[in-house]
């Protein structure tokens, strides 16, 4: 088994947490993992990406080959676009469609989403909306781990283990607050595929 | 997580596999992608437990030195910095390899190819070699780990510093990382020859000898190392060197064959050129895969470059410059490109950009009125931190960023020739890193100019280090000899935005060396700040 994720968003949205989840079932999985990130001068709201790869056997590259991710997992739509060539023919897009906007050229949203309808596999889903929903107006990142989850070989059970374990420290409602925002994201992910799709 | 497995950046690795191999005592300065270093240390309860020296130190050079004392001292320790840092520590760097090492010492120094977050991509393998000392590079994060122990090891066996050089895909990268017993550290050992470390020329010039002779005994240990590995093939067409993470790169092509050439994983210098001449005799062609400059590809060209069955970085086969990648390697052993999709028309860059509620802002907006709308553009020298993205609009304040200090510095040279208004804006953390000399020279001559020292009372850059200058800066100005009078200081924020022009009005009118210190902390730090004293408070 070979996973390559490649996790996208902007300085501070906090890609890195949603990261910690995947790598966390996945170790607990017994699984290897590599996982590169961006530190420095990015992370002033600029471009940010980490390349998540997950494997049952050694893995060599810290970084994805271009073409080859079976994920782009991006919790703002225009950054789910930017990396389109590392992603594989059979590969999903799964976007968060609340733009974050600190530029002032910011495309337009509808030809962004186009664009995002455009790629064969994808689900586009406003994670900020649904974590708002669930009185859980910081779990947009959970929202997006789970719609991701439907089309990842990691144990459901093991993804939730892993926000246990994140958000431990928060105590016991925090935790179940995210819980139950892991499972709209992956409800969502489950009626888009069988209606837009 | 399972088997004790710790998820470390490779960074993290090299900080834990230095607790583990018994260090004593941390010396960094913060620098993008070496910072994490000390961050883990900082944090590390076994380092606490164990007593271990870890405080940022004004600058690389102050690092290397404690560093070289605390070696002196017969205990073992690490200098860590980014590759531009170097330059500022070469001094005792290069000196260090004269004197040689008593208890291990390591100086670790992290590569930014493709200048995620630098000025430039200088190979640091060139200084190890410039100095003459041993060189490990890791190809993975495993590896990071192992090295410190060998790096000691290796440094008390020869007396010699080594150096250990990583590249942002390996310090910024996570991987599992196996443990391996922790060692106890050294006690107090000083030097056999209490005249080692005495670089009169008397003493430097057998000193020079005495590196000179070890140069057989490093190559060796190059040939000996179970980091450099050499791995036949049956298609003897093409052969490949892979340096450090070039390896997996490499290997990324071929997990599932197996690589068919003959290929020498090279993770350990001086060069050993046994296993090269094994590979330059049993193949056609060779193929020098290499993250960073085309260090020993240049070196198997030499300077005739008639051999041209060397293919890498200087023949094209891979470009000039830039960070490597799987799909760089896959064209380069001539496999096709993967197809992947292309982004889209209207994908605009998200450049960095200064917080919202940032100093730096009002700062920025203050200079361009007070200078710039009267002066015109070209007077405002600047250095390296958060407050550089002023070069950016909307600002476009700034005209100069070269290396730490020289904002003070090229100010004053623009003065010397005639610049009027001369103006320098430099961080306080980068002041004490290199700007108080630079001042200094300005306070000597009086020279006609303006310097800001933007205090946000960390090293915000990197992350929010404890920034050495806090609480300090009026008093370093006055030390250095700048007329109180002239050193005048602001709370910088909208509100005050007509009193800062004002007072940069006020200085630019004194003929002399003026100082503003506008000082508001780092709102990222604030915020991080108030939170932890939230969490304290529950």
């Amino acid at each position: 088994m070979r996973l390559d994720i490649i996790l996208a968003g902007v300085g501070g949205q906090g890609i890195l947490s949603i990261a910690t989840v995947l790598g966390y079932a996945a170790l607990e999985s017994g699984l290897q993992l590599k996982q590169a990130e961006v530190h420095g001068m990015s992370q002033r709201g600029g471009e940010v990406q980490s390349h998540l790869r997950i494997a049952d056997r050694p893995i060599y590259s810290d970084l994805i080959p271009a073409g080859s991710a079976d994920m782009i997992l991006s919790v703002e739509p225009m950054e789910s676009l930017r990396y389109l060539p590392f992603l594989s023919p059979e590969g999903w897009l799964v976007t968060n469609t609340t733009p974050f906007r600190n530029i002032d050229n910011y495309p337009e949203l509808d030809r962004v989403i186009g664009e995002v309808k455009k790629v064969r596999h994808h689900v586009a889903i406003d994670a900020d909306a649904i974590a708002r929903e669930h009185n859980n107006a910081r779990g947009m990142n959970m929202v997006m781990v789970g719609a991701a989850s439907l089309f990842l070989p990691l144990e459901l059970e093991r993804l939730k283990e892993g926000i246990g374990y994140i958000f431990a420290r928060k105590g016991e409602d925090v935790v179940e607050r995210n819980l139950a925002t892991l499972e709209a994201g992956r409800s969502f992910a489950e009626e888009y595929r069988a209606t837009a799709l | 997580m399972k088997n004790n497995t710790l998820l470390l950046l490779g960074d993290e690795a090299v900080a834990q596999g230095a607790l583990d191999a018994g260090i004593s005592g941390f010396y960094a300065y913060p620098g993008t992608p070496s910072t994490e270093i000390m961050e883990y240390a900082l944090n590390s309860r076994q380092a606490a437990e164990g007593k271990v020296h870890r405080m940022w130190s004004a600058n690389e050079k102050t690092a290397v030195e404690a560093a070289l004392g605390m070696s002196y001292a017969g205990k073992r320790t690490m200098a860590m910095m980014k590759h531009v840092g170097l330059n500022v520590a070469a001094d005792a760097f290069v000196n260090s390899a004269l004197t040689g090492a008593n208890g291990g010492l390591i100086v670790t120094v992290a590569d930014d190819p493709s200048m995620h977050s630098s000025q430039n991509e200088q190979d640091s393998r060139f200084f190890g070699k410039f100095a003459m000392i041993p060189m490990l590079e890791p190809s993975n994060q495993q590896e990071a780990y192992e090295m410190c122990f060998s790096a000691f090891e290796l440094s008390e066996r020869h007396e010699t510093p080594v150096l250990l050089r990583l590249t942002t895909r390996i310090a910024h990268s996570r991987a599992g990382i196996t443990r391996r017993e922790p060692l106890a550290q050294h006690g107090i050992t000083l030097p056999q020859d209490k005249r080692q470390f005495v670089l009169l020329p008397a003493i430097a010039r057998k000193r020079y000898k005495v590196l000179l002779s070890r140069q057989e005994a490093f190559e060796q240990e190059a040939l000996d190392s179970p980091y450099n590995r050499y791995f036949d093939g049956d298609d003897k067409r093409l052969g490949i060197i892979a340096c450090g993470i070039a390896y997996n790169y490499v290997m990324e092509n071929y997990q599932d064959s197996g690589c068919p050439h003959p290929q020498l994983k090279l993770s350990q210098y001086p060069v050993p050129r046994k296993l090269i001449e094994r590979l330059v005799n049993e193949c056609d062609r060779i193929l020098v895969v290499e993250d960073g400059m085309p260090v020993v590809e240049e070196m198997l060209r030499g300077l005739l470059d008639r051999d041209l069955r060397v293919l890498g970085r200087i023949s094209g086969e891979l470009p000039r410059d830039g960070e490597l990648n799987p799909a760089l390697l896959r064209q380069a052993l001539g496999f096709e490109a993967q197809p992947g999709g292309t982004v889209p028309d209207g994908i605009v860059p998200r450049p960095p950009a200064l917080c919202a509620g940032c100093s730096h802002i009002d700062s920025m907006n203050a200079i361009n009125e007070a200078i710039r709308e009267v002066y015109g553009d070209g007077h405002v020298f600047s250095d390296i931190g958060c407050y550089t993205l002023g070069a950016l609009p909307p600002y476009n304040s700034i005209n100069s960023c070269v290396d730490m200090g020289a904002s003070i510095t090229m100010a004053k040279g623009a003065a010397d020739a005639g610049l009027y208004p001369s103006a320098a804006i430099i961080g306080d953390s980068t002041f004490t890193h290199s700007g108080m000399t630079a001042l200094l020279d300005a306070v000597v001559e009086n020279t006609n100019m303006l310097v800001c020292i933007l205090d946000n009372s960390t090293t915000a850059m990197t992350g929010g280090q404890d920034s050495h200058a806090h609480g300090r800066l009026v008093q370093i100005c006055e030390g250095l000899g700048v007329h109180p009078d002239h050193i005048r200081t602001l709370r910088p924020t909208p509100k005050t935005h007509d009193e800062f022009v004002e007072i940069i009005k006020e200085e630019l009118a004194y003929e002399g060396v003026s100082v503003i210190i506008p000082q508001r902390e780092c709102v990222q730090t604030k915020t991080r700040r108030t939170k932890l004293a939230k969490q304290g408070a529950q």
